[in-house]
């Protein structure tokens, strides 16, 4: 057992830079991006807004409590509710923050794909969520 | 050992530290405001992210100490759909930021677990049950629940993906 405590903090500590990093350059950008930044670039145009939403999403930083609170807000300024979905999804899936981590960790070609299909299939999950929806309502 | 062979034994991750380090050096001089409101929230994030930390060291010890790698090419080889279920429960239940886990990830990786089921496990994590009362308010129950069910789903169809376009040849890993 000793030696599997030792393995996992040498492991942990070969990911402290980055995990620092990370919540510093999270807690900078957070600082830096003002909250009517995601409600002021939205068209109303379901499809670009979903892309929009996707994107806003991917590269945003900081707890989903937020995600939850701007989505919502952002719905209630009428923004589409595929738009919103995107966004909602993308921020939890796709992490172009953690990217530098997450390929020193888990290898660069796997950080790559993952996002980039997490950024596609969010768009994917918000169009049959709402197709779901429209059906089921 | 001369500075440049030093230097070239420095990982690159503490290069990105650094050079973060140095973007707050700079906002503390020419603003301030930003540089204090970051410092707040990397130690409200700082101070909520200390007991994940606890829990994964204990469940890095613990993987270590019982999941050995022909533990886990066993239950991956043979649990088929079982496995993708243990791998999508275990990325909802999981909390803390989605780094705090990539050592862990890492760990099992090398033990075995391929990356379909790696990106299925991160793709859950977005699925918070904590927070779904907090979505409910915001939007419906039903647009949550089907939300989390499109989710769920997509995760494995992420999986499978991942693994084709890493080029992973296991059988199982893509039969669902």
């Amino acid at each position: 057992m000793k030696e599997s405590m030792i393995k996992s903090a040498k492991g942990l500590w070969k990911a402290f830079p980055m995990i620092i990093g990370t919540i510093l350059l999270v807690s900078l950008i957070s600082a830096i991006i003002p909250d009517s930044f995601y409600t002021m670039i939205f068209s109303k145009n379901s499809f670009l807004d979903s892309l929009i939403g996707g994107l806003v999403g991917s590269i945003s930083a900081g707890s989903p409590i937020t995600s939850y609170i701007f989505a919502g807000e952002m719905l209630i300024q009428g923004v589409g509710l595929v738009a919103v979905t995107a966004f909602l999804v993308s921020w939890v899936t796709v992490g172009i923050i953690q990217l530098p981590a997450e390929s020193t960790i888990l290898g660069k070609k796997f950080a790559i794909l993952r996002n980039v299909t997490a950024f596609a299939l969010s768009i994917v999950v918000a169009i049959i969520t709402v197709l779901i929806l429209e059906v089921v309502l | 050992m001369k500075l440049k062979d030093k230097l070239k034994n420095i990982s690159g991750a503490w290069y990105f530290l650094g050079v973060i380090i140095l973007s707050y050096l700079y906002f503390l001089i020419f603003n301030k405001n930003i540089f204090f409101n970051s410092i707040d929230s990397f130690n409200s994030i700082i101070l909520k992210i200390i007991p994940i930390f606890v829990l994964v060291f204990i469940l890095m010890a613990l993987s270590n100490y019982f999941i050995t790698p022909a533990v886990v090419t066993k239950h991956i080889k043979d649990k088929g759909l079982k496995k993708w279920f243990f791998v999508i429960v275990g990325g909802v239940l999981s909390s803390g930021p989605i780094y705090m886990w990539y050592p862990l990830l890492a760990s099992l990786k090398d033990k075995g677990l391929d990356y379909g089921l790696i990106a299925c496990f991160l793709y859950n994590r977005a699925i918070k049950i904590p927070l779904i009362p907090l979505a409910i308010i915001y939007f419906s129950w039903q647009y949550i629940l089907i939300l989390c069910l499109v989710m769920v789903l997509v995760s494995v169809v992420q999986g499978i993906l991942i693994n084709n376009l890493m080029g992973v040849k296991n059988e199982n890993s893509n039969s669902i």
